[in-house]
């Protein structure tokens, strides 16, 4: 009864299901709308619409032409020539940095913003961690003239003030979580309860491949673009869309999930998604969330998540606050347990030697989240001549405090 | 019987209590449920605590902080429950989030509720089809009653499929609200409240979120068969005397 078949995706273009969110909401063991009845109302209007909103074809026209004259895309696939040289394989950018607002970000809420005014949505919130969410999601209102609240926790507000600073300038609040941790996930929790407060005119609009479904999926069909892109853009460049190896870091995983998603039904490509180790995985101080965690349930979805035996949730630790989260979305847990794809972790000082060697190499300085996803590349071996394509999703911009800091700059 | 169906088959104007296991000292628990009872509380339901309560508004959040930094598990909760029979015969509900459940095993869970004699369960963040399919029949071997949320948005169809699964009572929020909001009945809240009430449920109902004091307790009974105070009794038990605060509280709604 909560579930009805989602009838009008049947028959589309996707060929196999075997990754891809049942009518049940699921992914294997993952995924389901864990949500207290006073968000069902909302969660199920969302259900009920937004496959429906997003294949309808002046939907696709205008996120398309949005996407291509104020997002700047499709970003470049780059193939990075000095670092082909350093492993003795074709290494391929995939540019989300040059997006405008610096990240992958973007392309879910212009997605997501054009779907709430759909539903007759007036007021929009979100939550943010490093800020970068946040300032896609009020970019997003300005320029759709929407009220825009944004939930952060206050240690996050404190050391992301430029962010803070560029949300404001577009005209969003931003309020303070101060419960918990006070970072990214109780800053979720903070806007999980006004949507809750708030259950006729606001729009919640979730920032990573995590939440109640439709949430993962819906944020995964925005992100895929990437993937979309990327596939057509390998087949000009070297005469096939399939590659070896596809890498991209993951904190709750949307960006991981746009640059796998075309590429999940094509097994021959090895899908690599990297966690954020922290100080190390056993320093107490990580969010490799797929090393560290047990199935449960977080923020509405049965996923993995980091948390004690008693099964309340634990502090993640990454110098990059974007992969600073205890769980990952529903659609990663299932790709981990079938073993499509491979979860691996790089820590703190792996990430920003990395982002320094990418600075140095290819002239790009890239987020610290990114960086972790160039670092695995150091702990690969190539045979020779494979074809790799890691998603640079974000520019290092917001993090040059962290860099200047660590290399005495 | 299910002491919670004997409850609402011989009284009226029921008076339900919610607190936070382990708050604000650990071995609370048991104390604050005796005193419950004695100072004239018909029902309780004991939280147990987890890190991320998103239905919950800051007194409880803050409770439950509390209460988990202090030591508080689940199997904690149940060691503390283990006499709960000896000097308690009110019902008793476990409320709280899914996670905690999980982790300690649904079987585990069931059992242990049973052992220790509480009646049934509030679980706000497990989804009706999820119960069905996975919690249902463990509840109905242990004899546990299982409660639902509604709120003014619920539809008509849906009530009626929760009034199905439902074998205690129905909460029933006065409206959609994180807890701890005051309770504002306007016209709309009645019409709510009427509404449901027309509705001729098999179950009774109580209404919780945001009441408070005499007059929203009364003003709630007219509508439900009783209701739910949570936040206003966490706050008051916050500090001084225990057991003074507690009956202090209770002279409130009993007057």
């Amino acid at each position: 009864m909560l579930f009805i078949t989602l009838g009008f995706n049947q028959g589309k273009k996707e060929k196999n299901m075997k990754y891809k969110v049942n009518e049940k909401g699921y992914y294997g063991d993952f995924g389901g709308a864990y949500i207290p009845e006073m968000l069902y109302p909302n969660v199920e209007e969302l259900r009920q619409n937004y496959l429906k909103i997003i294949d309808d074809a002046d939907f696709q026209k205008e996120f398309h032409q949005l996407l291509k004259d104020y997002v700047g895309r499709p970003s470049p696939l780059y193939l990075a020539k000095r670092y082909s040289e350093r492993y003795g394989a074709n290494i391929f950018l995939k540019r989300e940095d040059l997006n405008h607002t610096g990240a992958h970000k973007i392309n879910n809420t212009i997605g997501q913003i054009l779907l709430a005014e759909k539903l007759g949505k007036k007021r929009i919130i979100a939550e943010t961690g490093a800020g970068q969410h946040g300032v896609a999601t009020a970019t997003v209102c300005a320029l759709r003239n929407l009220e825009c609240v944004i939930y952060m926790g206050e240690v996050d507000i404190e050391r992301q003030a430029p962010n803070v600073a560029r949300m404001k300038m577009l005209g969003a609040k931003v309020v303070p979580a101060s419960s918990g941790s006070k970072t990214l996930k109780d800053a979720t929790n903070e806007a999980m309860r006004d949507w809750i407060n708030n259950p006729v005119d606001t729009h919640y609009i979730i920032g990573s491949v995590v939440g109640p479904h439709p949430y993962p999926d819906m944020v995964a069909i925005f992100q895929s673009i990437i993937s979309e892109e990327t596939k057509k853009q390998l087949l000009e460049q070297t005469g096939s869309d399939q590659p070896d190896y596809v890498l991209a870091c993951v904190g709750g995983g949307s960006n991981a999930m746009g640059m796998f998603y075309h590429f999940m039904d094509d097994e021959n490509v090895k899908l690599i998604a990297v966690e954020a180790a922290g100080k190390g995985v056993s320093s107490g101080f990580s969010a490799a969330t797929t090393y560290l965690g047990k199935e449960g349930v977080l923020h509405g979805s049965r996923s993995i998540l980091m948390q004690t035996e008693d099964g309340q949730v634990v502090e993640p630790h990454s110098v990059s606050a974007g992969l600073d989260y205890p769980g990952i979305g529903p659609q990663h847990a299932h790709l981990f347990k079938t073993g499509r794809g491979q979860y691996v972790s790089i820590t703190d000082e792996e990430s920003l030697h990395a982002g320094l060697l990418c600075t140095q190499l290819e002239g790009i300085i890239p987020a610290i989240e990114s960086a972790h996803a160039l670092a695995y590349l150091e702990k690969m071996e190539f045979k020779g001549g494979e074809n790799v394509v890691v998603c640079l999703s974000g520019r290092g911009d917001k993090d040059l405090d962290t860099y200047i800091k660590y290399f005495n700059l | 019987m299910n002491r919670i169906k004997q409850l609402f088959e011989e009284k009226k104007n029921i008076l339900s209590i919610y607190y936070t296991a382990g708050y604000p000292n650990t071995g609370d628990t048991i104390q604050i449920a005796e005193a419950l009872e004695k100072s004239g509380a018909d029902m309780l339901e004991i939280g147990f605590p987890y890190s991320d309560p998103v239905a919950d508004g800051p007194v409880i959040q803050a409770s439950s902080k509390q209460s988990l930094d202090q030591g508080m598990t689940l199997k904690l909760l149940f060691e503390q429950l283990k006499d709960l029979r000896k000097t308690v015969t009110i019902p008793v509900l476990l409320m709280g989030y899914v996670n905690p459940v999980l982790q300690f095993g649904v079987e585990k869970f069931c059992e242990a509720c049973a052992e220790v004699g509480v009646d049934g369960c509030i679980v706000p963040d497990l989804p009706m089809v999820e119960y069905e399919e996975f919690y249902k029949d463990c509840f109905g071997k242990h004899n546990l009653s299982n409660v639902f949320l509604i709120t003014p948005q619920t539809a008509e169809e849906r009530i009626h499929k929760i009034d199905g699964l439902t074998n205690g009572f129905i909460y029933l929020l006065s409206s959609s609200a994180t807890t701890g909001k005051n309770l504002e009945v306007g016209n709309t809240t009645e019409a709510y409240f009427s509404r449901i009430k027309n509705l001729n449920l098999k179950n009774p109902t109580m209404i919780g979120f945001g009441i408070s004091d005499k007059q929203t307790f009364d003003k709630a009974c007219s509508y439900a068969n009783g209701a739910i105070i949570g936040t206003a009794f966490v706050k008051a038990i916050a500090d001084g005397n225990l057991e003074e605060s507690v009956s202090n509280f209770m002279k409130k709604f009993k007057a």
